[in-house]
C-alpha cells in the first residue's frame, strides 16, 4: 500500500489504471465464455443489462453492493492502520447475532426504526468483539493478524452453525434459522429514492441500511483523515517506528482500529437479516467479507474508491445471476469466475500494467519539457 | 613480480545523487590479506558489492587473475572464484551446517548423492583449514563465531579463491574475533587472496599485508601495513577536510538538566550495544558523540528518548528520573521537553508518504492547539505548518506538498523545525545533517548553536568528526558501546581518530 509509486496524474492513478485492469479482467472472462461455445458480447449485454437495465436489477446491485460497501470499509479501515483484516467474513457472521438479537426481543414492541437502532449497536458490538480478540492476540502477544482472522473465521461459522441449530431455531421449526422479525424487526425498502428516478423497486430488496453504509463512509473518511486517532492509526500503517517515536501506544491503536474494523464489518449483517430475509439464516454472508477485500484494494481503501468498487461488484452479483438465469451453459461457478478475475486483476494483478504505464507517463512528461524547453529555446 | 588476484580500474558508482565510487582502482596481490578501511559510508560496501556483482559499476574494468571479466550478478563472481562473508550471515537459521554449504550448490533434484559428496568435500574442507564444525549442526543453535565459520566454508566449498569478508569482527568475541584471525593466516598460506574490510585499524595493523584507505567514495591512498603506522592510517581515513567552520561563541554552560548514570543496553539478541555509559550535559553547552556508526550511539540516543529499553542505569531530566529501564514514554518524554531528532529521519522522524503539516506535528499531536476534542484541527495545523515553514526556511513552502517530494536538506529541516521551536530544555540530535545539501548544513548548524546560545542542553550524535568538532564544547567518543575518553573540539583529528577505532592506550600514556 505504502509502496513507492512513480507519479501519476490523478486521473492516471485513480481512474486509467482501475479501468484498464477492469478491461482485462472481462476480456479473459470473455475468452472463458467463448471457451463454454457461448458469445461474450451476449454475456457483456445480459451482465448490463440484467445489472442497470430495469428497477429491480438496479435494487438488486444496490442492494449486494450496500453489503460490499460495509465490508470494504472495514477492510480499508484496518488497511490504514497497516493491518489486513481478513476476518471480515466471520465478524459480518457474528455481527448477525447482534442484529438478531435486537430483533427478537423488539420486534413486537418498537417501530423498525428503534429495532434499527438497537440492531445498528448489536451488530456493531458482534461484529466488533469478534474482531477485538484478533486484534487483541496481535497487539499484545504479537499473534498475526492474517492467521487469527482467517481462524476465526472457521470459528464463527461453527458458533453460529450452533446458535442456529440449538439456541436460535425456533421449537419445531426444521430449518436452522431465526423465526421471521415482524414489522417492527422489518426495514423499510428505498422504493421511494428509486421512483424519483422513475424507477420500480419491484422485489429488490434495496432497504435503509445502504443509506447506513453512506453514513458509514463518511464516518470512515472522517476517522481517517480528520481525527487524531486516524492521524495515528496512519502513522502506524506508514511506518510503525515513526509511531513509535512519536509516543503512539501501538497496542491501543491495533486494538481500536480492529474494533472499529470488526463493528463495520459487522453492520453488514443489517442489510441481509433487517433488510431482506427478516430472520437470520445459515450462511447469510455469503462471501461478502472476502469480497470487501477486493473492494477495499480498488477503491484504494478510500470510502470515494469503495462506493463505485462495491456497486461493480453488485453489478457482478446481479448480472452474474441474469446471466446464468438466460444462459444455461454459464453456470453460477462461471460467474464466480469472472468475479475472481475482477479479483485477480485489480488486486493481485494490481501492479501489472503500472510499470508501462508509468514509463508510458514519464516519457509523455518528458516529451513534453523538451518540446516545451526547444520552443522556448528558439 | 607478485601476480594480481584482483585488478579494480576506474570503478565509478553512483545512486542518485550520492556518488559512493568515486574513480576506484585497486590491485590486490594473490595469497595476500588484503585490508580496505575507510568510515561508514567511505564506499567500502559498495565496492565489494560491486565486485560480487550485487551492483554494476557505471565506468570501470574488472580483471580477476589478469582477465576481465563482466560480473553480472553473484554468479558470475562465484565462478570466477571469489567469496563473499557477509556482515549479517546470509545462512538459512534453521538448517544445519550441510545444508547451508550445500544450498544453491546441490546439483541434482534428488538430494542424496549431493550429501554424500557435500558431506565427504565438507570434511576435506575442514581438515584442509582446521575449520572444525559439526556438519549436522542447525545453525541457529551455533554461537556467531561458528555461525562466521559456516560462511566462509560455503564460500571455499564453491571452490573460492579469494574470500571477501565484510566487517567480519562487528559481531565477535575478541576471542573469536582472534580465532578468525588464526583461519585467515591459514587460508593465506593455503594460497587463497583474502580482502578484508573493516573500520578498526587495530585489526589492520594485526593481519593484513597491504591496506588500502577509502574516504569518501575516493582510494585515497594504498600503503604495505609493515610500512605504515596507525596515526598515519587514521589521518588517511578521517583525512584533512576543509572544515565548515561554525562561527560560536563561548559556551556559558550551566546546571546539569540531562545525566546518564552507567547506562547498559542490550539488543534482541542480548549483544550489548550501550556499555556502562555515563554522561553528563548541561544547560548551554553542546555534548558531541563522536564515533564510528554501530558503536552503540543509535542505542544510546534511542535509550534516552524513551524508544528502546535499557537493562540497568539510570537516565535523569532536568533532575527527574526517566524510567529507561521500564516505561519510559516518548510522548510523556515530550512534554517534560525533551526534543528528538531522530536519527533516520526517512523511518523515524518523518512519514514520507504524509503531507508536510501531518509530519510538523508528528509527536506533538496530542497538543490541544492542533485538536478539536478527538478532531484534527486542520486550519490550525496547517497555519502553523507555515509559519514554521517560513521561519526555518523550508522549501517549498507549500505545507501540502508529500513529504517524500522535499530534498533531504528539506526534509531535515522539517524535523528540526518541529522538535526545535518548541522551547525544549534537552535536545538530542542524531546525524543533524546526513544527506544534507552544504546550504543546509550551514543553516542546521547555526540553528543548533542558536538553541545551546538559548541555553538549551544540546546532545549531539554524528558520525561525521568535522560536525562534532565544529559544533561540541565536549566532545565524547563511543567505541564498541563504551565512551571511551573525553576530549575538547580542540583534540587534533588523528587523536579523535584513533579513539575511534578504539585505539586508546597510546594516547592515554602520552597524556
Amino acid at each position: 500500500m505504502s509502496a513507492p509509486f512513480g507519479k501519476l496524474p490523478g486521473w492516471v492513478e485513480y481512474g486509467l489504471i482501475p479501468l484498464i485492469n477492469l478491461v482485462f479482467a472481462f476480456l479473459v472472462a470473455g475468452l472463458v465464455v467463448l471457451l463454454v461455445g457461448e458469445s461474450p458480447l451476449r454475456a457483456a449485454s445480459l451482465l448490463i443489462q440484467g445489472a442497470f437495465g430495469y428497477g429491480e436489477g438496479i435494487g438488486f446491485t444496490l442492494y449486494y453492493a450496500t453489503n460490499f460497501i460495509f465490508t470494504g470499509l472495514a477492510v480499508a479501515v484496518a488497511f490504514h492502520c497497516g493491518l489486513f483484516n481478513i476476518g471480515g467474513e466471520g465478524q459480518a457472521y457474528i455481527g448477525g447475532l447482534g442484529v438478531a438479537l435486537a430483533c427478537l426481543a423488539f420486534d413486537g414492541i418498537f417501530p423498525w426504526y428503534l429495532t434499527f437502532v438497537v440492531a445498528i449497536a448489536g451488530s456493531a458490538f458482534f461484529g466488533a468483539a469478534w474482531a477485538f480478540i484478533p486484534g487483541y492476540l496481535q497487539a499484545k502477544r504479537g499473534s498475526h493478524i492474517v492467521i487469527t482472522t482467517i481462524m476465526f473465521n472457521f470459528i464463527a461459522s461453527s458458533v453460529m452453525v450452533f446458535m442456529l441449530v440449538d439456541v436460535l431455531k425456533p421449537i419445531g421449526s426444521m430449518a436452522p434459522q431465526t423465526r421471521t422479525f415482524t414489522e417492527g424487526g422489518e426495514l423499510p425498502k428505498l422504493d421511494w429514492l428509486m421512483s424519483i428516478f422513475g424507477l420500480d423497486i419491484g422485489g429488490a430488496p434495496f432497504n435503509v441500511s445502504f443509506l447506513l453504509a453512506l453514513v458509514c463512509c463518511v464516518l470512515v473518511w472522517l476517522l481517517i483523515w480528520r481525527t487524531k486517532f486516524g492521524y495515528e492509526m496512519r502513522t502506524m500503517g506508514h511506518s510503525p517506528t515513526a509511531a513509535r517515536y512519536a509516543g503512539m501506544k501501538e497496542a491501543r491503536i491495533i486494538i481500536i482500529t480492529m474494533i472499529i474494523s470488526g463493528a463495520l464489518a459487522g453492520m453488514m449483517a443489517l442489510n441481509p437479516i433487517m433488510g431482506d430475509q427478516q430472520r437470520m439464516q445459515l450462511d447469510f454472508v455469503t462471501g461478502a467479507g472476502f469480497v470487501g477485500i477486493a473492494v477495499a484494494l480498488m477503491g484504494r481503501s478510500h470510502p470515494a474508491g469503495i462506493i463505485p468498487a462495491a456497486i461493480l461488484f453488485g453489478v457482478l452479483y446481479q448480472g452474474g445471476a441474469e446471466i446464468s438465469f438466460e444462459m444455461p451453459e454459464i453456470s453460477r461457478d462461471m460467474i464466480t469466475i469472472i468475479q475472481g478475475l475482477v479479483i485477480l486483476f485489480a488486486g493481485a494483478l494490481e501492479h501489472m500494467f503500472r510499470p508501462a504505464i508509468t514509463a508510458f507517463f514519464s516519457s509523455m512528461q518528458g516529451v513534453g519539457r523538451q518540446t516545451r524547453a526547444a520552443g522556448a529555446g528558439e | 613480480m607478485d601476480s594480481l588476484a584482483i585488478e579494480l580500474r576506474g570503478i565509478d558508482k553512483s545512486f542518485g545523487a550520492v556518488h559512493a565510487n568515486k574513480d576506484i582502482n585497486l590491485q590486490v596481490r594473490r595469497g595476500t590479506i588484503h585490508g580496505i578501511i575507510g568510515e561508514n559510508g567511505a564506499g567500502k560496501s559498495t565496492l565489494m558489492s560491486i565486485l560480487y556483482g550485487f551492483y554494476q559499476a557505471d565506468a570501470g574494468d574488472i580483471f580477476i587473475g589478469g582477465d576481465k571479466i563482466v560480473i553480472r550478478d553473484p554468479n558470475v563472481a562465484i565462478e570466477a572464484g571469489i567469496g563473499m562473508v557477509h556482515q549479517h550471515f546470509m545462512l538459512v537459521e534453521n538448517f544445519s551446517v550441510l545444508e547451508n554449504v550445500m544450498l544453491g550448490a546441490e546439483e541434482n533434484a534428488i538430494l542424496n548423492k549431493g550429501i554424500t559428496r557435500a558431506r565427504a568435500e565438507l570434511k576435506r574442507l575442514e581438515e584442509e583449514y582446521s575449520l572444525d564444525v559439526n556438519p549436522d549442526a542447525i545453525i541457529e543453535e551455533l554461537p556467531v563465531g561458528l555461525q562466521q565459520r559456516v560462511e566462509i566454508l560455503k564460500a571455499l566449498y564453491r571452490g573460492a579463491d579469494i574470500l571477501i569478508l565484510d566487517e567480519p569482527t562487528g559481531v565477535l568475541t575478541p576471542a573469536e574475533a582472534d580465532h578468525l584471525f588464526r583461519i585467515l593466516e591459514q587460508l593465506r598460506q593455503q594460497g587463497k587472496t583474502i580482502i578484508f574490510i573493516t573500520h578498526k585499524l587495530r585489526e589492520i595493523m594485526a593481519i593484513t599485508d597491504e591496506v588500502s584507505v577509502m574516504r569518501r567514495g575516493e582510494m585515497v591512498a594504498t600503503r604495505k601495513t609493515s610500512e605504515t603506522s596507525v596515526e598515519e592510517l587514521a589521518e588517511l581515513m578521517v583525512g584533512r577536510r576543509v572544515l565548515l567552520r561554525v562561527e560560536k561563541g563561548e559556551a556559558e554552560p550551566k546546571d546539569v538538566q540531562l545525566s546518564v548514570e552507567n547506562l547498559t543496553v542490550k539488543d534482541s539478541r542480548g549483544v550489548t550495544m550501550v556499555d556502562n555509559v555515563s554522561l553528563n550535559v548541561r544547560a548551554g553547552e553542546i555534548v558531541g558523540i563522536a564515533g564510528v556508526a554501530g558503536n552503540g550511539q543509535s542505542e544510546l540516543l534511542e535509550t534516552i528518548t524513551g524508544i528502546r529499553r535499557a537493562v540497568s542505569g539510570k537516565v535523569m531530566l532536568c533532575n527527574e528520573p526517566i524510567d529507561v529501564t521500564g516505561e519510559a514514554d516518548p510522548a510523556d518524554l515530550r512534554k517534560r521537553k525533551m526534543a528528538h531528532v531522530p536519527e533516520d529521519r526517512h523511518h523515524m522522524g518523518l512519514v514520507l508518504a504524509f503531507e508536510e503539516n501531518e509530519n510538523a506535528i508528528l509527536g506533538y499531536h496530542y497538543d490541544p492547539e492542533y485538536l478539536n476534542g478527538p478532531m484534527l484541527n486542520l486550519g490550525s495545523i496547517r497555519r502553523h505548518a507555515q509559519e514554521t515553514a517560513e521561519q526555518y526556511d523550508i522549501r517549498p513552502p507549500d505545507v501540502r506538498l508529500k513529504t517524500a517530494n522535499f530534498s533531504g536538506g528539506n526534509q531535515q529541516k522539517i524535523v528540526l523545525a518541529r522538535e526545535m521551536e518548541r522551547d525544549p530544555t534537552v535536545l538530542v540530535i542524531g546525524q543533524p545533517t546526513r544527506g544534507v545539501d552544504v546550504g543546509a548544513i550551514e543553516f542546521i548548524h547555526k540553528r543548533i548553536i542558536e538553541m545551546r546560545d538559548a541555553g538549551k542542553a544540546v546532545l549531539l550524535v554524528s558520525v561525521e568528526l568535522d560536525e562534532i568538532r565544529s559544533l561540541s564544547d565536549r566532545i565524547l567518543v563511543m567505541f564498541a558501546g563504551r565512551v571511551v575518553g573525553e576530549r575538547s573540539p580542540d583534540a587534533s583529528e588523528s587523536e579523535l581518530g584513533l579513539l575511534m577505532a578504539g585505539v586508546e592506550e597510546p594516547m592515554e600514556a602520552a597524556e
